[in-house]
C-alpha cells in the first residue's frame, strides 16, 4: 500500500463532470449513466441503435480520459495494488457482481441514488460496506 | 441527437474519472482503507456527482419528458432481493480486492497498463458467465 494525496478540489471537479454526464444522458433520452450496464450491453453483440450509442459513449469516454490526463498527473500516478492473478480474480468477481446486482458505482452509486431509488441505496450500502471490509481484511488482517 | 449526447456524456465521464483520480486503483483502495492510508477523495467525487445529478434529475423530471425521447423510461422495480444484495456484495468484494470498478476499469485502458486489460477482459468474462448461468437457470 502506498499513500496517495488527498485531492478534494480535483475530486469535486471530476465528480461534477460525472454528474453532468449523467444529466445529459438522462435529459436527452432517459438513459442511465451506468458503466457496467453500458459495457454489458456492448457484450450482447446485438447491433441495434443501443449498441451504437454505447459504443460511441465508450470511445468518447476513452478520449475524455486521455485528454484530461494530458494536464493532470494521473497517468504517472496509476498504481495497481494487485498482480495479474488477483487483478483477474477481482475483475471476474466485479463482472459477476455488477451483472447480478444490476449496477455499479456509477449506475447505483450516482444515478440510482440521485433519483432516490431504494434498490440503488441498498446496493450502494452493501457494496461500500463489503469493499471497506475486504480492504480491511487484506491490509490489516492478512497484512498484504 | 442521441449520438451527439452520447459523445458529450462520454467525454465528460472519461474526463471526470481522470481529473478526480478515480482511474488510479491505489487512490480508490486508500479511500476504502478507513483504518490505514485513508485518502478521502472518493467521497468528494461521489458527493459532487450525486448532488449534481440529483439537482439535474429534479429539474428534468419536473420538465416531464426528455428532450429527444417521448418519456422517462426508468426501472420502477423496488424489489430488494437476494440477487441484488448478493450481486452488490460480490461487486464490493471484487472492488475491494482490486480497487477497480467498471467505469475506471474501461477509462484506465488508455494508459496501456497490461493489468487494466487483464481486469477488463476478466470483468467481461464474469459478466458473460453470470448472464449464461442466469439464462440457463431461467430456461430450465
Amino acid at each position: 500500500m502506498s499513500p496517495t494525496e488527498f485531492t478534494p478540489y480535483a475530486g469535486l471537479a471530476g465528480g461534477i463532470l460525472i454528474g453532468l454526464s449523467a444529466i445529459i444522458l438522462m435529459g436527452s433520452s432517459s438513459r442511465i449513466l451506468a458503466a457496467s450496464g453500458i459495457f454489458s450491453g456492448l457484450l450482447t453483440l446485438k447491433f441495434d441503435h443501443n449498441f451504437v450509442w454505447r459504443l460511441i459513449f465508450i470511445i468518447c469516454m476513452l478520449i475524455g480520459t486521455a485528454w484530461a490526463a494530458l494536464f493532470t498527473g494521473v497517468a504517472q500516478q496509476m498504481a495497481f495494488a494487485t498482480g495479474p492473478l488477483m487483478t483477474a480474480v477481482g475483475g471476474v468477481i466485479v463482472g459477476v457482481g455488477v451483472y447480478l446486482g444490476n449496477g455499479c458505482t456509477s449506475g447505483h452509486g450516482i444515478c440510482g441514488n440521485a433519483r432516490f431509488s431504494k434498490r440503488s441505496f441498498v446496493a450502494t450500502c452493501v457494496f461500500m460496506a463489503v469493499a471497506i471490509l475486504t480492504v480491511y481484511i487484506i491490509r490489516h488482517v492478512i497484512g498484504a | 441527437m442521441e449520438k451527439i449526447s452520447a459523445s458529450i456524456a462520454g467525454l465528460l465521464f472519461g474526463a471526470g474519472l481522470a481529473i478526480s483520480g478515480m482511474v488510479n486503483p491505489m487512490k480508490v483502495l486508500n479511500f476504502l482503507d478507513l483504518f490505514g492510508t485513508h485518502d478521502f477523495t472518493l467521497a468528494f467525487v461521489m458527493g459532487g456527482g450525486l448532488i449534481t445529478a440529483m439537482i439535474g434529475y429534479q429539474l428534468l423530471f419536473k420538465r416531464g419528458k426528455p428532450f429527444f425521447a417521448d418519456r422517462f423510461d426508468l426501472p420502477g422495480t423496488t424489489l430488494i432481493d437476494a440477487k441484488l444484495i448478493g450481486g452488490a456484495a460480490l461487486f464490493g468484494l471484487g472492488w475491494g480486492i482490486s480497487g477497480v470498478c467498471p467505469g475506471p476499469a474501461i477509462a484506465g485502458l488508455v494508459f496501456g497498463n497490461s493489468l487494466s486489460f487483464i481486469f477488463v477482459i476478466a470483468m467481461a468474462a464474469g459478466i458473460l458467465a453470470a448472464r449464461f448461468a442466469t439464462n440457463a437457470r431461467n430456461a430450465s
